[in-house]
């Protein structure tokens, strides 16, 4: 039996009669993880450790996440694990501390696998710029598995580990969640505490996980949620167990999709996203058929268009300063120069990618005195009117519902037009979820050219429970339940 | 001649047991790098956590300054590369500050003056540099310590009035129990902006700023120093460049540090990691009531109310401590000049003399007054009194009981007095004969001897007293 193919639950169960015991899954999990890493390269470190941490496991089997081996991307911080945030700058930084999820997953006596691999330093959604190379789909290597949290997103996908962390600024758990067959699941802003989480824009970012079950989730995230004294911005404690609060009870619920976002020119439209477009109708039907109701809601286009560059420039301008404290003069890569000046220089000059610089110049230019009315502070109200005029449609519905992304996984030779206005939104539209903290989910919703497509509903805030329930609803009504890309038993 | 016209901007570091944003320890400390915590270093992943007592301190100071509280608590990011600024930013505030149009009242001269707070703020401090020749050694100590900082309107003139209002400052901070303000320690440091003008111009000159000036004194030298080289140039016909200077303690005169091309872009915006927090108005009366009278007020007070001069109110209201003591004295007895001495002249000089606090030493306020009452009524003579004062302290006994036991008493049993007068009398015939001839001044003489079968301890007005009534009788 491949007990590492089965759900959280299952796993505990076994724990707990006996039948095998956290020596078992960590053994299996460092197995996949190593016969798996040539090809897709989801780690940056692989912990042979975690053999040790199993087995000095007490009996005591508390919890569902007891004995269960998991991931976490390598920009959370870990005390005397290498953290890299898979960028040149930190390829050495053993941080001394652990993220808030660290601790809460080591009292809950989970197991760490791995530190996986990500866009550097969560910039970008292709699993392609790491600084120890690209992350592959494991539905299909010659295709990205997205990003950020791209080996995260491989490892579930594999099946090395049930549940993986990772974080998401713009849409960097749910869109690879999409690409991988996934659940990705990020709650309301808030909900678990960022300390040690590196950050890529703070006001954007949000911890989330991913797996293969919503039920997974709702397990996970009870772990980790609650308020923190030392995340100003964590929210008290809703004393919800999300995982006993899944019922499929979601008859008379109501959500909304955004009409502009969906109506696509047909004339000359790939067949991909046609697909796309097609399973979406498909989910329509189905939640017709759980007894929810959905509607189409219209908002002006002008709006929708400035989800991007709203994006853009808000996450480029906090991260140009949150990635500021990356000198060399306390940590990091330091690079030799004779003046103090000069080896702070020359540490990011050597330590950072273009692309990565590019972003730093943009968050620069935006924050500029000349140009922050114009460009950071506008964007700023853009923020607030949009997260506005989703809130008050929350008043009426209880979530908006969206394909997760504009088509199949991309191969790695294509060139995608990201600026083509017919992708555009359907391809950005996640950030809606990072503007207002709202909680959001990726399901798988079915298979396009063997490769998994998902949909994605976002909730009110506060409403993670709700949103996880009828998540869980459709996850089974659309069938596509704990999809495996690799030979396990509920491959489809 | 020239107009001077400056502006201060003060940080003085608040003296709360944890840092502003982490609770890594903030006590001063000579050995580097012991107070700090993980986020005091900025590692990737630390959050900041707001002190609340560090936000209430701010809070007082800006009341005692006048300010105007804000209903929201909002933290900005100041973003600048230097090897002192973990994170690469600061946390501080820029848009909606703690305190804004404050006034502080000093008095220069005799006479009173506005001075006009622009805004107060609450900020981190950075860690300390400090260099060595060929390489400089970080001290993160002071990274994190909370710091305030009073932008002054550029309404000063000239040394004196600067450093009047330094002081004034520095008595806020120490009345409101905030800060050491101490110097010498990097507590209170002032940047100086400083302009020369035509008297009969209306435009500003050009702005030098001094930097981080860490002494009341050097504060006035270096104003002095600048006012004549800014009007020696100016009289020459050169032009002031807007340019930052330091103070060179050994040489007493300004350098250039760096010219101001462009003022600096911080490219500030609004802290993520802090939600914005409400500032309740039940919690600013609250720390309102929290502030003792500050110095202004008690200089009036002791003035007006209590008739001390000036200049006797000044010496007491320099440290609270001292100003409270009297305030405590003054409860038990309202001779409020001869208080007054006692606390400027005896007690201030002992205290000065050995460095020590005037709640460090034995002597309370009540016993002060009770060894005032024993000289007034005589009981003791001024100078006993004075040396009682000292052996209270040193063996940290009542004054009162010091006298008791040491039969120190002045004599004031009539019987016993009139039995030695009489005695005098007797043996001073001739001398009183004299006396009953209108020569009054022998009277003194026979006190004396009263004083001296008495060992001095007779009470000389009672024994002259004495004395008279019974060389009456002889006539």
């Amino acid at each position: 039996m491949e007990y590492l193919d089965l759900t959280i639950k299952e796993m505990h169960e076994l724990l707990k009669n006996g039948e095998i015991t956290p020596l078992t899954l960590s053994k299996a999990a460092l197995e996949r993880a190593y016969k798996y890493q040539s090809d897709y390269n989801s780690f940056v470190t692989i912990l042979d450790d975690a053999l040790n941490a199993a087995k000095d496991l007490d009996d005591n089997v508390d919890n569902p996440l007891y004995g269960i081996p998991y991931a976490l991307k390598d920009n959370i911080s870990t005390k005397g694990i290498l953290t890299t945030a898979s960028s040149n700058i930190l390829k050495d930084y053993v941080p001394v501390f652990d993220a808030t999820v660290v601790t809460k997953l080591k009292e809950k006596k989970a197991v760490l696998i791995g530190k996986t691999v990500l866009d550097e330093l969560a910039m970008g959604g292709s699993g392609t710029t790491g600084h120890t190379g690209i992350v592959c789909n494991p539905w299909d290597k010659e295709r990205m598995i997205g990003g950020s949290s791209a080996g995260s997103a491989a490892a579930v996908a594999l099946g090395i580990v049930p549940f993986a962390l990772g974080s998401d600024t713009g849409d960097s758990i749910r869109k690879p969640a999409a690409y991988g067959g996934l659940v990705g699941f990020k709650p309301t802003y808030g909900r678990i505490s960022r300390y040690g989480l590196f950050p890529f824009a703070s006001s954007l970012d949000h911890f989330g996980c991913l797996t293969r079950w919503v039920e997974d989730a709702a397990y996970v995230i009870d772990a980790l949620k609650g308020k923190d004294e030392k995340d100003m911005t964590s929210l008290p404690d809703d004393n919800k167990i999300y995982s006993e609060l899944l019922d499929g009870k979601v008859k008379g619920k109501k959500l909304f999709y955004i009409k502009e976002i969906i109506d696509i020119d047909t004339k000359d439209i790939n067949q991909e996203v046609q697909a796309t477009l097609d399973n979406f109708n498909f989910v329509l039907e189905q939640c017709k058929e759980l007894g929810i109701e959905v509607e189409a809601v219209s908002i002006e286009k002008k709006l929708l268009n400035a989800l991007h560059p709203t994006y853009i420039t808000i996450s480029c301008a906090e991260v140009t300063s949150n990635n500021a404290n990356l000198t060399g003069i306390i940590f990091g890569n330091r690079q030799p120069g004779d003046t103090v000046d000069e080896v702070m220089f020359n540490t990011r000059t050597d330590g950072f990618s273009e692309l990565i610089k590019r972003r730093f110049v943009i968050g620069s230019y935006v924050l500029q005195k000349e140009n922050q009315e114009k460009l950071f502070l506008n964007a700023c109200r853009v923020r607030r009117i949009i997260v506005d005029k989703i809130t008050e449609l929350f008043k009426k519905y209880d979530g908006l519902i969206l394909p997760a992304t504009g088509g199949i996984a991309p191969k790695f030779d294509q060139k995608f037009d990201k600026l083509l206005d017919r992708y555009l939104l359907l391809e950005n539209h996640l950030v809606i979820g990072n503007f207002g903290g709202f909680p959001s989910i990726t399901i798988p919703s079915g298979v396009v050219s063997n490769m998994p497509i998902g949909v994605n509903i976002t909730g009110p805030i506060l409403k993670d429970s709700e949103v996880l329930n009828m998540a869980y609803a459709l996850e089974s009504q659309l069938g596509y339940k704990g999809i495996m890309a690799k030979g396990g038993n509920k491959n489809v | 001649m020239y107009k001077v016209v400056i502006g201060l901007e003060v940080h003085c570091e608040l003296k709360t047991k944890a840092k502003v944003f982490s609770m890594g320890p903030n006590i001063y400390s000579e050995e580097p790098n012991i107070n700090v915590a993980t986020i005091d270093l900025g590692f990737p992943g630390v959050l900041p956590v707001v002190n609340k007592t560090a936000v209430e301190y701010a809070i007082k100071t800006a009341l005692a300054l006048n300010c105007t509280i804000p209903n929201e608590l909002v933290f900005d990011r100041k973003n600048y590369f230097y090897p002192d600024l973990p994170k690469g930013y600061q946390i501080t505030q820029f848009n909606k500050t703690i305190g804004s149009n404050g006034v502080l009242i000093i008095n220069v001269d005799g006479e009173d003056k506005k001075v006009f707070i622009k805004e107060m703020h609450l900020e981190e401090d950075t860690a300390s540099l400090d260099h060595y020749g060929s390489y400089s050694l970080l001290n993160y100590n002071r990274a994190g310590v909370p710091l305030i900082e009073v932008v002054t309107e550029p309404c000063l003139h000239n040394s004196e009035e600067v450093v009047t209002f330094l002081e004034a400052l520095r008595s806020i901070f120490l009345y409101c129990d905030v800060s050491e303000a101490k110097s010498d320690k990097g507590q209170m440091r002032c940047d100086v902006n400083i302009s020369l003008m035509k008297d009969d111009s209306k435009e500003l000159g050009t702005k030098v700023e001094l930097k981080n000036i860490n002494s009341f004194n050097n504060v006035k030298d270096a104003i002095e120093y600048e006012i004549k080289r800014q009007a020696e140039m100016l009289d020459n016909g050169e032009k002031v460049i807007m340019e930052t200077r330091r103070f060179d303690d050994n040489k007493r005169k300004t350098y250039t540090m760096r010219e101001k091309v462009e003022a600096v872009d911080y490219k500030y915006f609004m802290e993520p990691n802090i939600p914005i927090i409400k500032i309740k108005k039940d919690w600013v009366n609250e720390i309102k009531t929290t502030i003792p009278m500050l110095q202004y007020e008690r200089i009036q007070l002791y003035m007006n109310e209590y008739g001390l001069s000036r200049y006797d109110a000044t010496i007491l209201v320099k440290d609270k401590e001292v100003a409270d003591f009297f305030e405590k004295a003054i409860t038990y007895d309202d001779d409020y000049k001869k208080i007054t001495n006692w606390i400027n002249g005896v007690v201030l000089g002992h205290i000065n003399k050995y460095g020590l606090r005037i709640n460090e030493i034995f002597i309370t306020p009540k016993m002060l007054v009770e060894l005032i009452k024993l000289v007034e009524d005589k009981t003791i003579s001024i100078k006993q009194g004075k040396e009682v004062f000292y052996q209270a302290l040193q063996e940290k006994k009542e004054p009162i009981d010091i006298v008791k036991s040491a039969n120190m008493s002045q004599i004031q049993d009539e019987d016993y007095l009139l039995k030695i007068a009489l005695e005098v009398i007797n043996e001073n015939k001739e001398v009183v004969t004299e006396y009953l001839n209108g020569r009054d001044n022998v009277l003194d003489y026979l006190v004396g001897q009263v004083m001296k079968k008495t060992k001095g301890k007779a009470n000389p007005a009672k024994a002259s007293e004495i004395l008279k009534t019974e060389i009456k009788k002889l006539n």
